[in-house]
């Protein structure tokens, strides 16, 4: 089989690549190792309605709830409220990944790719020692995926990266281990994304809950890999839940691990791009990745776009989305990577000090930024170092 | 040698994307171990279900 570019990975950012390149006229073919693309989800399924918007039309079937704002919590239970139009990128909309997943590749689909599903990479192919495809395994047998350019959208688990010479393996500090419930519980606020802080909670991560509609919602908590020991998230949700809802209704299970690696060395090769959490693209502070992975994938769309038009699909013709995605999401990436480094040490002490510190504050209709430089105006000597993100 | 409980695996993938040597891999509902493992112990820690232990090798 020949084509232009053959997409590894049917998530946001591999679906949003292949209707990218397909729209420009390119031969696409769009991989997804699962025989059900969506399925299983491992996401909290929380994205700010502005950037989603600005990448696709909202579209009821793949939307579970819209939420008013955000509630944080600090260990003590102290707690502020922010907007949704201010929260972040992660509040917003609760997607239905399921079938919101399945809708971008049906989008890709409609814009010419040839989805193969059920069918896994194996490993690339060279030919005088240029990358010339993937090998890959469909219905249990091998078959060649000739192509120019590979684009490995492939997740936080991503092999294209590495059989590229790109060391993409995460280090414990580099990901956070997550557990989740889809639950359903008559405590749950359907109105408001709720986050909880605290070392016992969730060493160097957070719990969440993210509503769903009518009393349901993903309650999940992610802890630092450095900090976990092994079926750590797991049994630290099941207290959680024990202990908050005790008459929760568990409706599905998810595990996942999350990239908080922040932006790595490079993320692309000859013949060769990553997008999404395969180039580590998740927010290292909130975790989220839907809308990084789509905005990288539409560079990478166009650019291999570019690149097979002009005839050169080496690192130098696909350079341009390197630059393009560290000169926009990458910025924030590697701000919110300082924070995480920073927030991570936190004793809970301190996260109360500083939630009571903020709490007189009017932050209702503040971002995340404006009330980072709040917090270092009333603690300086505490967030010294953190002065540098917010000027 | 590193041995997965497939009754306990979450089949999330977080062992692969942590393994240094690419000696894992999630293949749909189960994780595949290569001779390549260094059985530096890394999965075992990280996994968040607890699946993965890390046994001496038998004889």
């Amino acid at each position: 089989m020949r084509c232009d570019v053959v997409v590894v990975g049917a998530g946001p950012g591999g679906s949003m690549a292949a209707k990218t390149a397909a729209e420009k006229g390119l031969r696409v073919v769009l991989l997804e190792k699962r025989q059900e693309i969506g399925d299983p989800v491992r996401c909290a399924e929380g994205v700010s309605k502005a950037r989603l918007s600005s990448m696709i039309k909202p579209d009821p079937k793949w939307i579970a709830a819209e939420v008013k704002g955000a509630r944080l919590y600090a260990p003590d239970g102290s707690s502020i409220v922010m907007s949704e139009d201010k929260s972040g990128d992660e509040v917003g909309y609760v997607l239905e990944r399921k079938i919101f997943d399945r809708a971008l590749a049906m989008d890709a689909a409609r814009a010419g790719a040839k989805v193969m599903v059920k069918t896994r990479a194996l490993d690339l192919i060279r030919a005088n020692g240029s990358v010339k495809g993937v090998r890959a395994m469909r219905y249990g047998e091998i078959i060649d995926i000739e192509a120019d350019v590979v684009v490995g959208a492939d997740g936080v688990e991503s092999k294209v990266g590495r059989w590229a010479g790109i060391d993409t393996s995460l280090k414990p500090g580099d990901i956070e281990v997550c557990a989740q419930f889809l639950l359903y519980d008559k405590s749950i606020d359907d109105e408001y994304c709720e986050f909880f802080l605290g070392n016992e909670l969730a060493p160097g991560g957070y719990v969440w809950s993210f509503p769903k509609g009518e009393k349901l919602a993903n309650v999940g908590l992610g802890v630092i890999g450095s900090r976990s020991e092994p079926g750590a998230p797991v049994r630290l949700l099941r207290r959680f839940v024990e202990r908050r809802m005790p008459e929760a209704r568990i409706v599905e299970m998810v595990v996942g691990g999350v990239p908080v690696s922040g932006p790595i060395e490079r993320t692309v090769a000859d013949g060769v791009l990553l997008v999404g959490d395969a180039a580590r693209q998740s927010d290292p502070i909130t975790g989220g990745g839907i809308l990084n992975a789509m905005e990288a994938g539409i560079m990478a769309g166009e650019v291999v776009a570019d690149a097979v038009s002009s005839g050169d699909t080496g690192v130098e013709g696909l350079m341009a989305y390197e630059k393009r995605w560290r000169e926009s999401i990458g910025k924030q990436i590697a701000r919110h990577l300082d924070l995480k480094e920073f927030f991570i040490r936190l004793s809970d002490e301190d996260l109360n000090n500083l939630m009571h510190s903020i709490q007189s504050e009017d932050v209702s209709k503040m971002d995340l930024r404006g009330m980072l430089r709040v917090l270092i105006r009333l603690n300086p000597k505490m967030l010294w170092e953190l002065r540098h993100l917010v000027m | 040698m590193i041995t997965v409980n497939r009754y306990v695996c979450g089949y999330c993938g977080a062992c692969v994307g942590v393994c240094p040597v690419c000696a894992l891999e999630l293949v749909e509902t189960w994780i595949e171990v290569s001779d390549g493992c260094i059985e530096c112990g890394r999965c075992v820690k990280l996994c968040p279900t607890g699946a993965l232990s890390l046994e001496e090798a038998q004889g």
